[in-house]
């Protein structure tokens, strides 16, 4: 698979690592009434699609930046990929 | 028909025209008192023990392809109980158990061969580990040897022994794992399963399931609506899949995993090996074929097949442990689809939908696990109990801070 990196071009996926989902980047606040449970779903539970699938991938090989990857999980293919660092200020995060 | 040397003897002398289909081919019936869905080792089995051992009569296994067209025929065939943790050791043992009468219980040839599974280590951290786990398995009154470098050299000569970067310092072994027919094994459990009355019902997916006041009545499928007191969910690889229909979210990921069969070769290997120092296992198929595997290929995927670099490291670790393999040439390579779960353990339970149960979350152990997986799940769905070896496998143990999880990897399903 070859990962279109935002900044770098098109890089051989064998050069990151694979952590997952990337709903992992929304981590529930841990004040909330109902902290407990929104970690255990953050933390263990997965939509585990089959088909589009946005991903963590970390590009350790080579800038070390965060990527979110667009791919098929059915095909293989890579449809997008954005520095998670836009994905998670677009979603209001300050860092 | 009963299967047995003399019949095979009899054919043969009258040209083979008393042979009949080992299972029937049903349409199914409007309603089961329970449905199983997903005809794999897993599927079968549970249907086989629910009519054996618990003498149900209204069953049914529905099979969106063909039985055995998952991962039960195409796994790399091993078997062994050689757990640490409390929660799975007994359980594995269970299953060995129940492998050791398997043959003569379904009658069928399954080829189960107890050729014995040795773990190689290369420091001596690993070999304290080994210890440490040898002597778990004896708790569990399980067998195991810790075996020298000499021990191992007896065993298997061809290994790489002068290897500086990984020297081998000895091996942890159980003589009683080894192999057995993938095939046969879902074979044997269909027939069987079919002569008690299962219907096995093939080309049949589950496209839904029909939820009234938080109770499950039925399965939509591709051949109709199918009414069932209790359904049963044994879908391996496909379980996110199919869970989402009743609307749950699962602790598992799906995840790729590739295996390799060399050309034949004449007997060579004394049984199954993994490499302690590299993600590499291998054994010899009775017809002479190596047969061998290595890590997942690390990302969520569904397309029963892997990528290369893969393929790269799985050969890349064969020829550091046994150079010779670097002769033999590779026949056939495939991929299927792994139920990763957060903590490489797998779930057999109930779930908050009334007469809906799970089992999977197998990753890439699946295979030994059969016998025991189906006498469990069939306990769990005849009794409402689950069976004494698989209390631990319960979905709340993620929220219970309760992991089983045997390497100590946390939430991260590609590093199990
Ligand atoms: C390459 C590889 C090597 C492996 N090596 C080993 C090993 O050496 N030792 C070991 O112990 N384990 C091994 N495993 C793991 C083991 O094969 C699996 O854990 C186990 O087979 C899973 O259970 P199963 O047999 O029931 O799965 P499957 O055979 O996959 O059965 C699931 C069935 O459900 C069906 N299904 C899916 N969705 C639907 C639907 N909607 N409706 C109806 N049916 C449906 C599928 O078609 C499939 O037939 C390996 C796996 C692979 C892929």
């Amino acid at each position: 698979m070859i990962i279109p990196h935002p900044l770098l071009g098109p890089r051989d996926s064998q050069e990151f690592t694979y952590l997952g989902d990337a709903h992992l980047i929304e981590r529930p606040d841990w004040q909330a009434a109902d902290a407990q449970d929104q970690f255990h779903d953050y933390l263990y539970l997965r939509d585990n699609p089959a088909g589009v699938h946005r991903e963590l991938w970390f590009h350790e090989q080579g800038d070390r930046s965060w990527l979110v990857v667009t791919r098929n999980t059915v095909t293989h293919e890579i449809l997008s990929a954005e520095l998670a660092r836009d994905v998670a200020r677009a979603k209001g995060r300050s860092k | 028909m009963r299967y047995s040397g003399f019949k095979v003897l009899k054919e043969a002398l009258t040209g083979h025209k008393g042979w009949t289909p080992a299972w029937r081919d049903p349409a199914p019936k409007p309603h089961y008192d329970i449905v199983v869905i997903g005809g794999g080792g897993h599927g079968l089995a549970t249907a086989y023990y629910l009519a054996k051992v618990f003498s149900k009569s209204s069953v049914a296994v529905l099979e969106k392809g063909w039985i055995g067209g998952g991962n039960v025929g195409r796994n790399t065939t091993i078997i062994r109980s050689n757990y640490l943790l409390d929660g799975n050791e007994p359980f594995y043992e269970f299953s060995m158990k129940l492998w050791e009468g398997l043959e003569q219980d379904f009658n069928f040839n399954a080829m189960v061969s107890q050729r014995g599974v040795l773990n190689l280590c290369h420091t001596d951290a690993q070999r304290d580990a080994f210890r440490r786990r040898a002597n778990a398995m004896r708790l569990n009154g399980v067998d195991s040897e810790l075996l020298d470098t000499e021990g191992v050299r007896k065993m298997a000569p061809f290994l790489n022994f002068e290897s500086a970067r990984f020297p081998i310092k000895g091996g942890l072994l159980q003589p009683r794992g080894g192999t057995v027919r993938h095939d046969a094994v879902a074979w044997g459990y269909a027939r069987g399963a079919d002569l008690r009355g299962v219907d096995i019902i093939q080309n049949c997916e589950v496209t839904g399931f029909r939820i009234e006041n938080g109770t499950c009545k039925g399965v939509e499928t591709t051949r109709g609506f199918i009414g069932a007191g209790k359904v049963g969910v044994a879908v391996a690889g496909s379980s996110g899949r199919v869970m989402a229909k009743a609307g749950m979210r699962l602790p598992i990921e799906s995840h790729v995993l590739q295996a390799f069969v060399s050309e034949g070769l004449k007997p060579i290997l004394p049984g199954v090996i993994t490499y302690g120092a590299g993600h590499f296992y291998v054994s010899q198929s009775d017809k002479g074929g190596l047969v061998f595997g290595g890590d997942i290929d690390g990302y969520n995927s569904y397309a029963q097949r892997g990528n290369l670099p893969v393929v790269e490291d799985v050969c890349e670790g064969g020829m550091s442990l046994m150079p010779m393999i670097g002769r033999a040439r590779l026949l056939r390579m495939w991929g299927g689809i792994m139920d990763m779960s957060m903590d490489g353990s797998p779930i057999i339970d109930k779930t908050d939908i009334d007469g809906l149960y799970f089992n999977g979350g197998w990753c890439y152990g699946g295979f030994k696990a059969t016998p025991a997986s189906g006498w469990a799940f069939a306990h769990l769905l005849a009794t409402g109990t689950p069976h004494e070896t698989a209390t631990a496998y319960r979905f709340d143990r993620f929220r219970k801070g309760l992991m089983i999880d045997e390497k100590g990897m946390g939430a991260q399903p590609n590093l199990h």
